[in-house]
Formats: C-alpha cells, sequence, structure tokens
C-alpha cells in the first residue's frame, strides 16, 4: 500500500490521483464517503455496540483521524522561447537539493530533467552557491516554445520520479517520495480495517504543505470530540560535528509531538498515548519540541477548539526527492494507534 | 544492438574509475559482433580489432577509435553510526549530490541515499550553503552493525539513474560522458560491417579517462596506431550558459580544432561530412582538450589525432542530456571517414613506411 501511495503523483491542490487510490482501499471498510469542496476524503465509521454503552449518558462521541495527501512538488509557471521550462516550488522545497533530478510533469507524467550548469563552466565562487530556483529550468528536449506548448502549459504540476523500494535489514528500511505523508495516510487506511465503539471520521486532507488549508475545513464539517493527526514527520538523525536533537530517530517507534510551531497539545491526549504505549510494550519517542507544523495546528482550533494530537513515522530527508522510512515504525503506529482509539472513548475530558 | 538500446544498457551499467568491469563485458559482447579480435590490456582497457581488406603489397596501417568507458563515482572513506562518509572518484559539483540515489558496492548492491538535513532545522545560511563533502553522507538505511558486515571502507558507489527518452529525440542518464562515445564507435562499427575498408580499425573503450586519461596513455602504446580519433562529449546550449561556450544540440558532430588535432584530420572529417550532407560544426579548443585525444597525441614518437565530440548538456550530472540523432551521425561520420583512409592519405600525413 505505502508503496503505491509513495509513487502516486498528488502535489498541493492536485490530490485526484492519490484519493482515487484511497478510496478504491477504504470504501468497503467504512459506511460513508464524500469528498468535500476543496478535494477532502471524508469518511464514517460508525461505532460498534454503542447500543451497549454503559448507560452512562455520555453522548456519541466524534474521533477525526487525519493524514494528509498532498506532497510538495513544483508548478511550471513560464515556457522560455528556447523550449525550456521555468519552475516555482509548491510547499516548502529544499532547492539546494533540485538540480540533476528528474521529474514528472502534468497528467500525462512528461519527463524532464532539473538541468545545471556543468562543473566545468563554474567559477570557484559559484561552485560554493546554493543555485537559485528563479535560475533554474526544466529541459523536456523540446526544441523551442511551440515544440514545448504541445507537451506542457503553465500551471501544470511537476513531481519527482522517484521508485519505491525496500532496503531490508534490520529496520526495514524503504525508500521513496512522499513519505511525508503517505506515511499518515497508510497508517490510516490500516486503522479503518479495525472497529471502534465510536465514530470514527477518517479525514484524507489536501493543501497541508502549503498552510493546512484542508484540515481546516474538514474540521469544521466533522465538528469532532477529539482528533488525531498522523505524519511523516522530520528526522534529523544524521551524523554531525555539533550535537543537536535528532528532532526523531528512525527506528525508535513512532513520535508523539508535545509541541510544535503550529500546536501545544493537549497533555491528556500526550498521556493517554504514553500509558498505552507502555501498557501494550510498543516502542516511542517524542518529537524534539517546536519543529514543523501539522493539520492538528488547524483542527484544534476548528469551531469551539478541538483536542488533538499528532502521531507520527520519522522519516529522514522529507521535502527531497526521495526519503527513508522504517517500517518497523510504521506497524507500530498502527499499533499504538489502534490500541489508543479503543481507548479514547473512555477519555475524561471535562475540565 | 540497436544504438539506444545499447546505450541504455551501457549508461545504466556501473563503471566508476578503475571499476570498468561490469560495463567493459557489456561492450565486449556487443563489439565482438562486429570485430575480428579483442582483448583487455592490462590496466583494463578494451581493444577490439577489425581487420581492414587490403592487398599484399599494401602497407597494412591502422586508425583508433577511443571513447572512454569509466564514469565519475564515489568511494566509502568511512563508516559512522550507521552512515558512509564518501570521497569522490573524478570531478563533481557537489551541488548536485544531495538528494541523489546511489548504489553502494559492498558484499552486495546496496541502494543508498545521499542525504540533506531536512530544511526544517536549518538555518537560514545554512540553507544558502552548498553542502561540503565533509558534511555529506550515505544512508543506505542499515543498523550500524549490519552496515559494517556489509560495507568496508574503499567501497565503490555509482550514481543511480534510469534512462529516460525525453521529446524531440533527447535522451537523459548518467555516464553519457563517456559512454555515449562507446556507442558512436559500436554504431560506426555496424555501418562498417557493410563498407569497405583497407585500413585496420582499433575501436577501444579506454579507462581512468576522468582521473588522468591513463586508459588512452596505455591502450595507444600499445596499439601503436598510424592516427587516433578521440570521442568524447563537450558542453550543450542551455539557458543561462553563453553560446560562445557551447555547441548546439543535435547539432551534429562537434568536431574540434586546435594545437591538440591534425589539422588534414580536422579538414578530412569535415569535407567527409560535406560531401555526405552530415550536419557538423566546428569546435575550437585553443588548449588542452581534457579528452583522449590529449594522451594520444604525445605517446611514442606522437601520432596525428583528432577528436569528434558528442554535444551535451548538465555534464558531470545524472541527467546529462544529448540528441540520439548526434550519436548517429557521428556513428556514420567515423565509418564514411575511415572508408576513406588509403595510402595517398597516409602520404599527406607523412606516415612513415613499417
Amino acid at each position: 500500500m505505502l508503496k503505491e501511495l509513495s509513487e502516486a503523483r498528488g502535489v498541493s491542490g492536485d490530490e485526484k490521483a492519490v484519493r482515487q487510490i484511497i478510496l478504491d482501499a477504504i470504501k468497503d471498510t467504512v459506511d460513508e464517503h464524500r469528498v468535500d469542496a476543496l478535494g477532502n476524503l471524508i469518511a464514517l465509521k460508525r461505532g460498534k455496540a454503542l447500543s451497549k454503552a454503559k448507560g452512562s449518558g455520555k453522548s456519541r462521541r466524534k474521533v477525526m483521524v487525519a493524514a494528509h495527501m498532498d506532497e510538495i512538488g513544483l508548478m511550471i509557471v513560464q515556457i522560455e522561447k528556447e523550449g525550456s521550462l521555468r519552475f516555482r516550488p509548491v510547499g516548502g522545497i529544499d532547492s539546494r537539493v533540485l538540480l540533476a533530478k528528474k521529474v514528472l510533469i502534468g497528467d500525462d507524467k512528461v519527463p524532464g530533467v532539473i538541468g545545471s550548469k556543468a562543473v566545468h563552466l563554474l567559477d570557484a565562487r559559484q561552485r560554493q552557491q546554493v543555485a537559485r530556483v528563479e535560475e533554474m529550468s526544466i529541459d523536456i528536449g523540446a526544441s523551442g516554445k511551440e515544440e514545448a506548448e504541445r507537451l506542457v502549459k503553465p500551471g501544470d504540476y511537476a513531481t519527482f520520479d522517484t521508485a519505491f523500494n525496500e532496503l531490508g535489514g534490520e529496520l526495514r528500511a524503504v525508500k521513496g517520495k512522499a513519505f511525508d505523508d503517505r506515511a499518515g495516510c497508510a497508517v490510516l487506511i490500516e486503522l479503518l480495517k479495525e472497529s471502534y465503539p465510536f465514530d470514527l471520521y477518517a479525514a484524507f486532507t489536501v493543501q497541508e504543505e502549503v498552510g493546512l488549508r484542508g484540515a481546516r475545513v474538514a474540521a469544521y464539517a466533522i465538528a469532532p470530540d477529539i482528533a488525531f493527526a498522523l505524519e511523516g514527520t522530520v528526522c534529523d538523525d544524521m551524523p554531525r560535528t555539533k550535537d543537536i536533537s535528532p528532532t526523531t530517530t528512525v527506528g525508535l517507534g513512532p513520535a508523539i509531538t508535545v509541541m510544535d510551531r503550529s500546536i501545544i497539545i493537549d497533555p491528556r491526549l500526550v498521556n493517554l498515548l504514553v500509558k498505552t504505549a507502555e501498557e501494550n510494550g510498543i516502542p516511542y519517542q517524542f518529537k524534539q519540541p517546536g519543529m514543523g507544523s501539522t493539520d492538528a495546528g488547524a483542527i484544534h482550533v476548528t469551531r469551539e477548539g478541538v483536542p488533538s494530537a499528532v502521531v507520527a513515522v520519522p522519516a529522514r530527508y522529507i521535502h527531497s526527492p526521495v526519503s527513508l522510512l522504517s517500517l518497523n515504525d510504521l506497524d507500530n503506529e498502527v499499533r499504538l494507534m489502534h490500541q489508543t482509539l479503543l481507548k479514547v472513548n473512555d477519555l475524561d475530558l471535562t475540565r | 544492438m540497436h544504438i539506444k538500446d545499447f546505450l541504455k544498457e551501457i549508461t545504466e551499467a556501473s563503471g566508476v574509475s578503475g571499476y570498468e568491469a561490469p560495463v567493459r563485458e557489456l561492450v565486449r559482447n556487443e563489439f565482438a559482433q562486429y570485430t575480428d579480435e579483442l582483448c583487455a590490456d592490462t590496466l583494463g582497457s578494451l581493444i577490439a580489432l577489425k581487420r581492414g581488406q587490403r592487398s599484399k603489397e599494401t602497407p597494412r596501417r591502422s586508425v583508433m577509435l577511443a571513447g572512454h568507458m569509466d564514469e565519475i563515482g564515489l568511494l566509502v572513506t568511512k563508516l559512522e553510526k550507521g552512515y558512509l562518509r564518501f570521497a569522490t572518484v573524478g570531478g563533481f559539483d557537489l551541488r548536485v549530490l544531495l538528494g541523489q540515489e546511489v548504489l553502494v558496492h559492498g558484499q552486495r548492491d546496496l541502494p543508498g541515499i545521499i542525504g540533506s538535513r531536512p530544511p526544517h532545522v536549518l538555518s537560514a545560511e545554512e540553507r544558502e550553503q552548498v553542502v561540503p563533502l565533509d558534511k555529506l553522507f550515505i544512508d543506505v538505511g542499515l543498523s550500524a552493525d549490519e552496515l559494517a558486515r556489509t560495507v568496508r571502507v574503499g567501497d565503490i558507489v555509482t550514481l543511480q539513474r534510469q534512462f529516460t527518452e525525453l521529446a524531440g529525440d533527447l535522451v537523459a542518464c548518467k555516464a553519457f560522458d563517456d559512454r555515449a562515445a562507446v556507442a558512436c564507435i559500436d554504431s560506426c562499427l555496424q555501418h562498417l560491417a557493410g563498407m569497405k575498408h583497407t585500413w585496420d580499425v582499433y575501436a577501444v573503450a579506454t579507462v581512468q579517462e576522468e582521473t588522468g586519461l591513463k586508459g588512452a596513455m596505455t591502450s595507444t602504446f600499445g596499439i601503436e596506431p598510424d592516427i587516433g580519433v578521440a570521442l568524447d562529449v563537450t558542453h550543450g546550449n542551455m539557458l543561462g550558459v553563453p553560446e560562445v561556450d557551447t555547441v548546439a544540440v543535435g547539432g551534429g558532430p562537434a568536431i574540434g580544432f586546435g594545437p591538440n588535432f591534425h589539422p588534414l584530420l580536422y579538414a578530412r572529417l569535415v569535407d567527409t561530412a560535406k560531401e555526405f550532407e552530415i550536419t557538423h560544426q566546428t569546435e575550437p579548443i585553443p588548449g588542452p582538450s581534457g579528452t583522449d585525444a590529449w594522451a594520444m597525441q604525445v605517446t611514442r614518437e606522437g601520432l596525428p589525432t583528432a577528436l569528434v565530440s558528442i554535444p551535451l548538456r548538465y555534464m558531470h550530472t545524472t541527467v546529462e542530456t544529448l540528441a540520439l540523432k548526434d550519436i548517429e551521425r557521428i556513428g556514420r561520420l567515423l565509418a564514411l571517414f575511415i572508408s576513406g583512409l588509403d595510402e595517398a592519405f597516409a602520404g599527406e600525413l607523412g606516415l612513415r613506411n613499417t
């Protein structure tokens, strides 16, 4: 599933291909589903055994679990007379990683390469300078503007062309593109195969990478009591001279967020996640506070507020053409979320 | 083999300078179909001989075609916390290495990634800096223990790229520098199979060009040809590079002119292209050409040399881009040039009778 999701193409604003794959995977496990005005896929799985709910007068709790379908990418903005394509990033792309990469453009997947002036033609200063996106262009082999216009048009989205592969080993590492956040999508698809004692709203959201846009409206429509955002998150565990926090570490289990740039997590939810992990012997780690932002940032301030938490699979080199994660972490995130959701109905959320 | 298929096969294969064996075997199989004798010399260059048809009275003459089959690559220098540190083999642009997929040739071939610290954790200053070699590393997704059992210092690493067909007859891949030249030689041999030529032809895929033209030195010495033609790539036109520094991609063979090349060989190549209406261009090279021709020219007592180059964009990256029709034109030009070599031309060049 992760392979199919990772190789699918869905830059923010153009998530339809990913949405179709997810819909095919979940339609038999949910009771209702719809696509909203922005393109979010919202699925409802009704709670089982609600009638037997211990007569405590508990209202029907709504739990939202969100994972975003979109990925960072490029957009063609201009076709030069020589046939080269000028582009701009969609979402936070590191311009250091763009040179000499292969991309696929538009629905027809027109192949192109991001050209780079040969090192032989650079002076010493230029060799030390990061090339700016504004100076780069994509070469699709067109000899002029007319030929290029037959193949692409301004506004077309481009994605990196990266194959998914298993690297093996103890970590069961895999490499591919868009693990942020197709890893979260894969976990959510797995979670929908189980039954829960409450109404579970699965929100596969759009446009997270350009400002948490999809989650905001999805959360408004669902009006959940509790929410979880599932992520493929920043990991910075590579060796370096100065030792700062690794943010997260691949292989140490799902990362629980305490605070990031967009949200301070409700401590009752953090405690529930930690307690569940420990009771079930599931490895976990905390994500370094203050880094990144997720759909939960939009969800927790929806309507009158929603207690929200973030659980993420650590992924190295996100926002680049190829990232790496451990399938062990992914499996453990599914276990942790499944066990946590089973208890979430009993969580006391009174103040 | 069809030239495009052969080009794809040899460019996707591994063959970093000094470690050309995998690609050499592919070239050997292909050249064997069109030549009479094959051997590899001490350094590893593949030498194929196609004999000319000549009468007993005609002195034996030979022309050597050289295209290098080695590619730039990386070499493991240290294992650190489950990651690999590396050095470069050949001239690299560090700007293109981040986010690049590689193949580490350890106990088994391991796919890997040249990792980049995520932009989220970088300072504004760090985002503007090209990551120096001592801060780059390769990640193959193994634990430190597993890595130590599978990879050792000195293991070779090749950059990964699948052969890609672009629009307008253009193709992109790694290692077109200089396996596209090997494909040109193959195309020439295929043409020669149906033509008459009196001179012997040595089709040579040289080694270690990227680290100092080593294969051309020893193979030329061993073959002792009468004349030598090097095939290489040269900078093609692209956005942001002055036209004066480039030749046109799709503009045909770029025939080198300058101190590294014999004026009569240059003239003969140009005349042949004109006679057979092969689109071509001249590449003026005022000094060292940086190609196998530079080494060939001063082998033993010296020999007349020429250079024919394939226009190519984005040299020394994994998305080198060229036009297939340029390769086909060069193959045809070389074959016509060779079939026209005779004793009269040998006399013009002042070649000795041996």
